[in-house]
């Protein structure tokens, strides 16, 4: 496959960045979109010129690291799945891509599309635990949880905080993220007893950090 | 030779631990105040650690390379975390679970320190319930569990299949709300370069920003290394693309031994190669071998008309299918431990019998399991694995069998560590897969969870506690000291003379040649010649790296080429010690086999005559060899067998 | 003070001053459709004497000036925050799960206030401070407010101003209820497809309602 990649290049914090457009040829559908963007690295880097940076690690899908916003979408255009996962074949010979970084105040561009995402971190230090020490605990099984409400948790404390919600959001708002690790602690006996501080604190942190409504 | 203390407390097994604990020295509150720990890594063991140590009242320094502590590759584990709760009431306990992991690891690891993890396996399932972790639960409320490989009882705990996530997402609430309260100093973005060694004790490390590309220095009275395992030295594994052995290998060159570096995990049940470009490996859980059959066309013609796309594996009638491992071993069949199955699919492959594009894949076949059961149950047990695959290699598995091929997962070896988990290096300690301690020479499923956990939640806060106790008089290190300097030194000119070679190869087709070496003679099967071969290759591509790699950017500035460089440079100089490692080590055991010693039927075989140690390697220079240090193993208290699954 | 309050809070707010003002409507409708009996204005008028001299009514009415108020000051703080959050925008705009009219809350609320200060000199301080024809019911006189609307509605460019300005009330309230149901954190697998639906159906029949007045006026 032929491509042709319009991506957002900045050196850094600083400076202004601006679009650069990059052709890359014979590109297999088998690959993956991160494996595309380190052949067009390798090539950079044999012409000399800086490779486009770029946050991966797991290349799994689970990390949460990997984050470019795709044609227009956070992930690209594959349901429920993130960069490392879209493969090649989804897009057409000569599809022209464009590949923007997160956009939102509280995510600075570090670096062509990578972004500070320390805000996620901040939001979790506000409150985002249940206040236990290590040892002295109940036997595990000590509180039985009733089976539905460990799935509903569950459902909520499988998010990766890889800011997609927050890259898709036309608020640029935190919301999800914050209801994902209110909403897992809620669901459990655990998680009772600070349910409302670690409501109020999470919130008021998004707030302190300058994330959308 | 040096004499290695691994410090094992006297008595019976059961009892050790409750004795170490009892007797060893602790340290006031007041003082724990005025002691400096630097934890690096935040994965299971350095999240729990760095959490544990601050709720002490230590004050500690974390550090990770990744944008955040939740990204460490602890949260990519599927399956599942081993605990000895005996909660199904099939007969589990402590001692089970203890003499499962050591037979597992194929009588290569240490008695005490195995009989500990499973000690504190149950303390750890409490732990993390109570931090809000969403286990899987039965109708009634109460955990479920979910049988594993290499064990009789049902005694894993899991959730869905993001058990890593959620026990790292654990381990990291824990640690937020300790940063929250000023207990520990996060350090995201940042990579060790260096351990700092004051009066031959280790004082604090040398870090670079990732951001700004400044050489950093950090003082503390004790140094924990939680960096994870070395499995990228292979290029191509199931770790991430960030993960790097640039800790531990620097801690080998001031001093810490390495211990059975050769010890290397491979998984049989992963997606194969399918390019050039292919830049990381994906497990699919070994819970398919539940039921999936494991075949190869019994004709050489067959697999070549399949390969070149002639033959679809449906078309291929049963009598021409060769399940291989059913064959060779009628008792366990397609569920033999991990290491047989693994090599059983590469002597096919190589004897020419592969499939796929590449030859370098079997089958993994569902139509008989569809047929006997239905394809709803079958998606109800696997439909999350299937849907990966199909998003990966574009194949209905429903339809098509699976194809896969065995790659690198875990590496046993690491630091070598004492029964407190200090390295020979007084002061630096090594927990999780970063250390040799408690796999022997194979792991077994569900297990890495529970040591990386064990190490920082229940273990180490007790024994550096040991070691501080006579430090509360040292006060806070000034980084001024002149061995600060001169590492930082070192360090920074090692970065510089990267930058300087300005040649023509980039890092990852050095990287990628280092991978195919590896693979080639220090994979799944080795031999004396090839890892002869692979010791002087190696040493060739080393020198070429240095002459020849291109590094674009700059230093003092986000550049993923250097970081890789420096990374790969180590690769380069860790792979040789691990071909050294497998060449002293003439035997089979685990994941470690030599084609000379097999048995007639092709069996790993030990020699526990005169391999029954830890070889525990010591760094005496960049252009000498490096020395090899012997810690027996002695088991007191386990029969040593031959393991047998036919 | 409103700036203080934390953005959920804000939202909750913003939406209960929402459906209180989706309640109002529903009442002015239901008032002014009376307009379209056939009664020589009667029904009307004595409604529109009960809301101009009720007490109840006349407390209310400053409860729903500071409804008006709340809800436009909010919505503006909100939206100011929600562009301070993204100061770099996408090239490629978004795709986005949200409905359409979500994304111009602030524009279709701004166009529909301009049109309200027109709205109320016509037909609200006319009727508090202005001169009004009179009108008897049954022995008792009253002030004509249909005689005033009708004689409005007989121009054309009113009857299209009203039209148009309607028609966005429709697409502000196309994103009103099921939004406000969220913001209150009212969400539900099931129901929540439900409260997009009533959503919808309160456009178009509160703003079809409306705009059917000054069309069958005008027309006959």
């Amino acid at each position: 496959m032929d491509l042709t990649l319009k991506i957002w290049r900045q050196k850094n914090a600083t400076s202004k960045g601006k679009f650069v457009t990059y052709k890359v040829n014979g590109i297999s559908p088998n690959s993956s979109f991160l494996e595309m963007m380190d052949i067009l690295n390798e090539s950079l880097v044999v012409k000399g010129e800086d490779p486009v940076a770029f946050d991966h690690d797991c290349r799994e899908g689970i990390c949460g690291a990997c984050s470019m916003y795709i044609n227009g979408r956070p992930h690209g255009p594959d349901k429920a799945i993130t960069t490392c996962q879209l493969h090649m074949r989804r897009f057409k010979d000569g599809d022209t891509i464009v590949i923007e970084p997160w956009r939102a105040r509280p995510f600075p561009v570090l670096k062509d599309l990578i972004v500070d995402r320390t805000a996620f971190d901040k939001i979790i230090q506000a409150g985002g635990y249940i206040s236990v020490n290590t040892g002295g605990i109940p036997d595990a099984n000590a509180i039985p949880i009733p089976r539905a409400n460990a799935e509903l948790s569950m459902d909520a404390a499988a998010c990766i905080g890889c800011g997609a919600c927050v890259a898709a959001c036309k608020n640029a708002s935190a919301m999800l993220f914050v209801s994902a690790k209110v909403s897992q602690f809620e669901r459990l006996p655990e998680g009772k007893p600070e349910a409302a501080e670690r409501g109020q604190a999470t919130v008021a942190e998004i707030d302190r950090l300058g994330f959308g409504n | 030779m040096t004499e290695l203390n691994s410090k094992i407390p006297k008595g019976q097994l059961a009892e050790k631990w409750t004795n170490y604990k009892a007797h060893t020295n602790l340290v006031n509150p007041a003082n724990k105040r005025r002691l400096d720990v630097i934890v690096v890594g935040t994965g299971l063991a350095g999240a729990s650690a760095a959490a544990s140590l601050a709720e002490l009242g230590f004050k500690v320094k974390n550090f990770c390379y990744q944008d955040s502590p939740r990204r460490a590759h602890s949260i990519a584990a599927q399956g599942g975390i081993n605990a000895a709760k005996n909660y199904q009431n099939d007969g589990d306990s402590v001692y089970r679970l203890f003499y499962d992991t050591i037979k597992g690891g194929d009588y290569r690891a240490r008695e005490a320190n195995v009989y500990r993890l499973a000690e504190v396996s149950n303390a750890i399932i409490d732990q993390c319930v109570a931090q809000g972790v969403p286990f899987a639960r039965e109708y009634g409320g109460l955990l479920d569990n979910r049988s594993f490989g290499g064990a009789q009882v049902s005694r894993t705990f899991y959730a869905r299949g993001q058990t890593g996530q959620q026990l790292l997402l654990g381990a990291y609430s824990a640690l937020s709300r300790q940063v929250k309260k000023g207990n520990v100093e996060l350090y995201t973005r940042h990579e060790m370069l260096d351990v700092v060694l004051v009066e031959g004790r280790a004082r604090g490390i040398i870090v670079r920003d990732m951001v700004t590309g400044a050489i950093e220095r950090y003082a503390a009275h004790a140094v924990v290394l939680a960096t994870g395992g070395y499995g990228n030295v292979f290029f191509l594994s199931t770790n991430a693309m960030g993960s790097n052995a640039t800790a531990i290998w620097k801690a080998f060159k001031r001093g810490a031994f390495f211990g059975n570096p050769s010890f290397t995990q491979i998984h049989p049940t992963c997606i194969p190669v399918h390019g050039d470009f292919q830049s990381k490996l994906t497990l699919m859980s070994e819970s398919l071998r539940n039921d999936g059959r494991i075949w190869v066309p019994k004709n050489k013609e067959d697999a070549e008309k399949i390969r070149q796309g002639k033959l679809q594996p449906t078309q291929i009638k049963e009598e021409d299918r060769d399940y291989y491992l059913e064959r060779r071993y009628p008792a366990f069949g397609n569920l033999v431990p991990r290491d047989v199955a693994s090599r059983a699919a590469k002597e096919r492959c190589d004897a020419g019998y592969g499939v796929g594009d590449t030859g370098l894949a079997v089958y993994l076949d569902f139509s008989d399991a569809i047929n006997r059961l239905g394809k709803n149950v079958i998606e109800a047990r696997y439909g999350n694995l299937f849907q990966m695959y199909e998003k990966i290699v574009d194949e209905n598995p429903y339809e098509t069998p699976m194809m896969i091929y065995p790659a690198v997962h875990y590496t046993m070896g690491g630091l070598w560590v004492d029964y407190e988990l200090m390295t020979t290096i007084p002061g630096l300690y090594a927990i999780g897969e970063a250390n040799f301690s408690d796999h022997g020479a194979n792991r077994l499923g569900a297990s890495a969870l529970m040591q990386g956990l064990a190490d920082g939640y229940f273990v180490l806060p007790y024994t550096i506690q040991n070691y501080l106790s006579d430090q509360i008089r040292v006060p806070k290190f000034s980084t001024d000291l002149p061995e600060f300097k001169q590492t930082e030194e070192e360090a920074a000119d090692r970065l510089r003379k990267l930058m300087e070679v300005k040649g023509k190869q980039t890092v990852d087709s050095f990287h990628k040649r280092l991978g195919h070496i590896m693979w080639e003679y220090v994979g799944m099967g080795r031999n004396e010649a090839g890892l002869k071969k692979a010791i002087v290759e190696i040493a060739k591509l080393r020198e070429e790296f240095w002459k020849d790699v291109k590094i674009t950017g700059g230093m003092n500035e986000i550049n993923p080429e250097l970081e890789k460089a420096g990374r790969v440079a180590d690769f380069l100089e860790l792979g040789e010690l691990m071909a050294r490692d497998a060449l002293i080590r003439n035997e089979s055991c685990g994941g470690h086999f030599r084609e000379e010693y097999q048995t007639p039927e092709g069996e790993a075989l030990r020699d526990d005559q005169n391999l029954m140690y830890v070889a525990a390697w010591e760094f005496t220079g960049d252009n000498t060899e490096p020395r090899l240090n012997k810690e027996a193993l002695d088991y007191e208290f386990v029969e040593v067998k031959q393991r047998n699954y036919k | 003070m409103v700036l203080k309050y934390s953005s959920i809070t804000k939202k909750i707010i913003m939406a209960l001053a929402g459906l209180f003002l989706i309640s109002f409507l529903i009442v002015h409708l239901g008032i002014n459709l009376l307009i379209l009996k056939n009664d020589g204005r009667e029904a009307f008028n004595l409604a529109a004497h009960f809301m101009v001299t009720n007490p109840l009514i006349q407390t209310m009415q400053w409860v729903l000036f500071g409804g008006f108020i709340i809800h436009i000051l909010l919505g503006v703080v909100l939206q100011i925050q929600n562009w301070m959050a993204r100061p770099q925008r996408y090239k490629v705009e978004g795709y986005s799960h949200t409905s359409f009219f979500s994304k111009f809350m602030i524009h279709t609320g701004a166009i529909i206030l301009a049109f309200l200060v027109l709205h109320l000199i016509n037909f609200f301080f006319r009727a508090k401070f202005g001169e009004m024809p009179g009108v008897m019911i049954g022995d008792q006189h009253y002030e004509d407010m249909g005689l005033l609307v009708i004689e409005k509605f007989k121009s054309l460019p009113y009857v299209l101003i009203y039209i148009f300005w309607l028609l966005f009330l429709g697409f502000h309230l196309d994103h009103a209820f099921h939004s406000a149901l969220q913001s209150l954190g009212l969400n539900h697998n099931k129901y929540t497809p439900v409260a997009f639906g009533i959503s919808r159906a309160l456009a178009i029949l509160i703003a079809g309602g409306f705009i059917l007045i000054p069309l069958i006026i005008y027309i006959s």
